[in-house]
């Protein structure tokens, strides 16, 4: 793709953008992390869509992924974590999906995932570690021998070699690097040249973008761009990086949005509920995904209170005293 | 006079008296965010508190409820993101101490958090690794948290998620680690530490009321309990800070005592 720095090109709705960007089988890296800046408008969007047999791939995620998981989008999965705090300690459907023996998972790390993005964002073919050492997260393998090898999935979980450097035989884990069709991430703010901004903590959103083939950013504003370059520092990813950019005000809800929003303690709560029950689960997606057009009818659903009560407190970036019981 | 108290109160303040002033913690999500944040109010005002999130010292005004809760990004001396954190966890010029919880624990303390059951087809799933794996491969010392009960302490865990002291004796150095190794259990009954020669579990610490033979009873593998003391009760002032200040809505600490 030719680098585009005009977003006229690139501003999209989330059904455009998962019409042209996100496809059957694709390889999708979730940015975020558990109850934070998960791509909730995107996830919602795919669902509605019907993508199916898609590789999810990120370190430790929640919302979005059991989302995906719980509307049969997903088929393999490579993760360290799926969880949301306190909210599900493990991921509900996800948790239900692999027990049933529904999707593949190949576990990792936290650094093993960071650092295999980081691979693929540095264009390395591998990268070492050295973590995990006999431990069961290197020692079995999720995906069989015969997926290994084929299409998008490496011809090995990781493989243990001596360090060529060191005189002694000290072992290093070498971890293939990933490539991702699409990475989905949500910022804050995105300037009119398509610049992104992440505020709060990054987690590993810049690396799993600069991993991608294509990138959806979706975000709570669009600003002039010469407000993002008075302040360079501050700034993510550059524009030429970034396929779609999609305005979503509350795109990360029920998760949170630092300075924007915090997580929604009752919407989650809520989804815990019903997350345990099949029926209950379908009745959900009927409700809160096909039964919303598209983001505005789902913010008009959530209700002025809840985002009222979850507003983040602009020196803090969280709602201070929110009931989070 | 003795204070009435709950056994998540207790491990929270036992773990918490295992920090020292100017320790670096890796915290993770639950009890051992109480315990890093009382020990700073208490006795370890100049300990660090990061996140492998990427968080780096945050006031903690509000308990967060996860890594990855924006409570952790406020009145931080920076934000990052993971490949910053990791490095600090494994820095060699830093002492990182950090805390996790599992579903099942083994003699030498390697931990599982990932399955019960076959890892194809799991009776039970838990989160994975997370970051788990990491901090029990790069930390200088790992606290971990665990519920004593015969199912969860095991001869040999399901899913070896964090390696400990693997097969004991210097079996952990000759797997490639260059440091750390679980240093203590804190549970719902007291403490266990690892023998400094064969790296084996055995009985440091139980809470007063609870007897070295209860400890037994609710662990699945032999124990030595000849080294057993009796921990301090919780002070009022560790109670107070506790219940007041560190997590009012009792989220983590959960219902409060009779």
């Amino acid at each position: 793709m030719r680098a585009s720095i005009d977003l006229k090109d690139k501003l999209m709705s989330a059904e455009e953008a998962v019409r042209r960007f996100v496809k059957d089988g694709d390889m999708i890296a979730l940015g975020g992390f558990t109850v934070n800046r998960n791509t909730m408008v995107i996830a919602r969007e795919i669902i509605r869509q019907e993508r199916r047999e898609l590789h999810l791939v990120m370190h430790s995620n929640g919302q979005a992924m059991d989302l995906l998981v719980g509307a049969g989008a997903v088929s393999r999965l490579e993760l360290a974590y799926g969880g949301n705090g306190r909210f599900a300690p493990t991921c509900i459907r996800f948790r239900k999906a692999v027990q049933a023996g529904h999707v593949q998972v190949e576990d990792y790390s936290n650094f093993h995932m960071s650092l295999r993005f980081l691979a693929g964002a540095l264009n390395l073919p591998f990268i070492p570690s050295c973590s995990g050492f006999e431990s069961d997260v290197l020692n079995q393998q999720g995906f069989g021998p015969e997926v290994r090898g084929r299409g998008r999935i490496p011809s090995h979980k990781a493989v243990i070699t001596d360090n060529p450097f060191s005189p002694d035989r000290e072992p290093v884990v070498l971890l293939p690097a990933l490539t991702p069709d699409v990475a989905l991430i949500h910022a804050q703010l995105v300037g009119e040249d398509g610049t992104v901004r992440i505020k709060g903590l990054t987690f590993l959103d810049i690396e799993q973008a600069k991993a991608a083939s294509r990138v959806i950013v979706t975000c709570e504003e669009v600003v002039p761009s010469a407000f993002l370059r008075q302040d360079p520092d501050q700034n993510s990813l550059p524009p030429f990086l970034v396929d779609a950019v999609v305005q979503a005000p509350f795109g990360a809800h029920p998760t949170a949005c630092h300075y924007y929003y915090d997580y929604d303690p009752r919407h989650l709560n809520m989804y815990r509920q019903v997350a345990g029950d099949d029926n209950d689960f379908r009745t959900y997606l009927k409700e809160w995904v096909f039964g919303v057009a598209d983001h505005e009818a789902y913010l008009a659903k959530v209700g002025v209170s809840d985002l009222m009560r979850i507003k983040a407190n602009s020196s803090l970036g969280y709602a201070p005293g929110l009931d989070r019981r | 006079m003795a204070h009435a108290y709950t056994s998540k109160e207790m491990m929270a303040l036992t773990a918490g008296r295992l920090v020292n002033n100017g320790d670096v913690l890796f915290a993770g999500t639950g009890l051992s965010m109480l315990a890093a944040a009382v020990a700073k109010r208490i006795h370890a005002p100049q300990a660090v508190v990061f996140f492998e999130t990427g968080g780096i010292d945050p006031a903690l005004k509000e308990l967060p409820l996860a890594v990855g809760d924006p409570r952790v990004m406020a009145g931080t001396c920076m934000n990052s993101g993971l490949i910053d954190a990791f490095s600090l966890l494994g820095h060699r010029r830093l002492r990182t101490i950090a805390f996790l919880g599992a579903a099942q624990i083994d003699p030498f303390g390697n931990i599982n958090s990932t399955c019960l059951g076959d890892y194809h087809r799991p009776k039970v799933r838990f989160p994975g690794s997370g970051g788990g794996c990491d901090a029990a491969s790069l930390a200088f010392g790992v606290i971990l948290f665990m519920q004593q009960e015969k199912k969860r302490f095991v001869e040999k865990v399901d899913y070896l998620t964090s390696v400990g002291w693997l097969r004991g004796g210097d079996s952990r150095w000759e797997a490639g680690y260059k440091r750390g190794g679980p240093m203590a259990v804190v549970t719902n009954l007291g403490v266990m530490k690892f023998d400094e020669q064969s790296r084996r579990m055995y009985l440091a610490a139980c809470y007063p009321g609870v007897t070295p033979a209860q400890v037994a009873e609710n662990t699945g593998f032999a124990l030595d309990l000849t080294r057993a003391e009796e921990s301090l009760p919780p002070s009022e002032e560790e109670l107070t800070i506790l219940r007041r200040d560190v997590d009012p809505q009792r989220l983590i600490l959960g219902p409060a005592a009779e």
